[in-house]
């Protein structure tokens, strides 16, 4: 013990060790074997066979019509998640971006309520908080018992994408407003200011400053929003009523089935997918966050 | 007018925010069982809830899960922040946040299913028919709170004067006690919100657990998971509400610690620089 702090650098070595073998062992092993049991069937020998699964499975579905078409079974549900989470990104962020906006506005003790009042539902557990969403959008829920006392007619929305996207964007909306009013709240107003001195329109202020020095705070909101959207299935399940099947359902089912094999060669290639948007969104902001530098 | 339409749609959010968790709050006192029919206040599911044997030994699973996964993470992760800043290698110091990184980019599913392969893996090579057990939750979640730690306490330590420790031992301080007086204490408001965090990401997972967990080890999201696959009654929404303030009261001690903390800073930087507050980094 007296050694580890008299040759510090030393020390800083023997400190570390834990830490780096609990990452290798849990962190970057584990990664690997979602690759091995991707390429490997049931008796670890090598084989294509569960990715091209994914990418060849066909289904016949029924239209409205009578007549049956042919999809692709998996790559439709990747393109529904894919769908789905875009769109409720897209959502998040014009709901996010200007409410990030007005309480970066409000004087100091007024923000840090409004911020602390954003944080608290992502306290209550997740899956309660979409089961009472659920009880609030039913056939005969909360929603449509008061449509009907004020002698409106039932919606249908529990099913549909439409609910399974207000499920998402309820859900992640926190981790979007976090990020940009972090960046805005440390903004210099001084710059707004100046511009409309000198003639801006409130429009070109918003496109020319502050839009511009948003943008790290937005790119990082979208990561936030889009990576656990793509790959949520309880949403999908409770509010989707188990119609909108998602990759997270379909990587989920294949587990309870203990096909262990195929929910990984799902899990890597939605792995893949989430790489590559990572580097997208790493490449837009090195070029427009840091102008082409690093 | 304009202030006006942008408060309206401020105060929609808001209560777009807030509508399940109220509906949570009051249906838990429903007397019924009904989740969407409100007939009269009672506190018949808070009773019948401590009646609820499996879900008391859920509780009790989380609270064990939690405080183990707590206490690893929090000393192994306060290790590596005052081991890594000391680090000059910056190959090892660029892997060291990559890999940090991993958990808290990735997916819970892909962090799930990838630890659940390798422990299935693992326990093929013992001929174990059933791997997953109390074990591999705990290594799963100490996995997870893990880079929330490290996070925590990394800036505080960067923040210290690197002079201060030698300092206390050019005036006679052992190694062991230098470090105790000068770098525990910065370093613990920091070890304090990352071990709170830890304990109330844990309490809180679902995913991860869910793919990690035997059939053996139920904790309380796992639970509620099963009783919502079933009809709900308003006992879960009880429990939730529980859950809730619990995890509230936590985060505003940590609130208030960090703000505590701050405050202090603030006040010992304005001595030592004279009014002039000065950042480093």
């Amino acid at each position: 013990m007296m050694r580890l702090f008299k040759g510090r650098n030393h020390a800083s070595n023997t400190v570390l060790a834990p830490y780096s073998i609990w990452a290798f062992l849990f962190i970057i092993v584990p990664m690997v074997c979602i690759a091995y049991f991707a390429f490997t069937d049931n008796n670890f020998q090598f084989t294509t066979e569960n990715i091209s699964r994914f990418f060849t499975t066909v289904s016949n579905i029924r239209n409205e019509d009578g007549s049956i078409t042919e999809i692709h079974t998996y790559l439709v549900i990747l393109c529904r998640s894919l769908k789905l989470a875009i769109i409720s990104t897209v959502v998040c962020l014009f709901i996010g971006y200007p409410l990030a906006y007005r309480i970066a506005r409000a004087n100091t003790k007024f923000q840090k309520t409004m911020m602390t009042l954003i944080m608290i539902p992502m306290w209550m557990n997740f899956l309660i908080r979409t089961y009472a969403w659920m009880t609030i959008l039913q056939d005969a829920g909360i929603l449509n018992n008061i449509f009907t006392k004020f002698g409106m007619s039932s919606v249908r929305i529990i099913g549909t994408e439409g609910a399974v996207i207000l499920g998402m964007v309820y859900d992640y909306l926190p981790y979007m407003v976090l990020p940009i009013y972090s960046i805005m709240v440390k903004m210099d107003y001084s710059l707004i200011e100046a511009a409309h001195d000198l003639g801006c329109s409130s429009l070109s202020v918003l496109k020319r400053i502050i839009f511009p020095l948003s943008l790290p705070g937005v790119l990082s909101g979208i990561t936030m929003v889009l990576i656990p959207s793509i790959s949520t299935f309880y949403i999908s399940q409770k509010l989707g009523n188990g119609k909108i099947f998602l990759i997270g359902d379909a990587i989920e089912g294949q587990y309870v089935a203990n096909n262990l094999h195929f929910a990984a060669a799902m899990a890597f290639v939605l792995m893949v997918i989430l790489l590559v948007v990572m580097a997208l969104v790493k490449y837009f902001t090195n070029r427009y966050v840091y102008g082409g530098a690093e | 007018m304009k202030k006006i339409i942008s408060n309206l749609l401020t105060g929609i959010v808001y209560v777009f925010l807030f509508a399940p968790i109220v509906v949570l709050l009051v249906f838990s006192f429903n007397e019924s069982k009904s989740l969407s029919v409100f007939s009269e206040p009672s506190l018949y599911w808070y009773k019948e809830l401590l009646k609820d044997r499996n879900t008391l030994e859920a509780l009790r699973n989380t609270l064990v899960l939690a405080s183990s996964a707590t206490i690893i993470s929090t000393i192994i992760g306060t290790a590596a922040a005052w081991g890594i800043v000391r680090v000059k290698s910056k190959v090892y110091k660029a892997t060291f946040n990559t890999v940090t990184d991993i958990p808290l980019t990735n997916p819970d599913i892909i962090t799930g299913i990838s630890l659940m392969l390798m422990f299935v893996f693992v326990g093929s090579f013992f001929g174990a028919r059933n791997s997953l057990n109390f074990w591999t939750m705990l290594i799963a979640h100490v996995t997870f709170c893990l880079p929330y730690v490290i996070l925590q306490v990394l800036p505080k330590l960067r923040q210290m004067d690197k002079a201060l420790p030698e300092a206390a031992m050019d005036l006679g301080c052992t190694p062991l006690r230098a470090f105790l007086k000068v770098e525990f204490p910065e370093m613990l408001p920091g070890m304090i919100t990352g071990a709170i965090m830890a304990f109330t990401l844990s309490l809180d997972d679902f995913v991860i657990s869910y793919f990690t967990s035997g059939t053996g080890f139920q904790t309380l999201p796992i639970r509620i998971y099963s009783m919502t696959k079933k009809t709900v009654t308003p006992k879960m929404y009880a429990l939730a509400t529980i859950i809730f303030f619990i995890t509230l009261a936590l985060l505003l001690i940590s609130n208030m610690i960090d703000a505590k903390s701050d405050e202090e800073e603030h006040k010992k930087k304005k001595k030592i620089f004279g009014g002039k507050t000065h950042e480093k980094n």
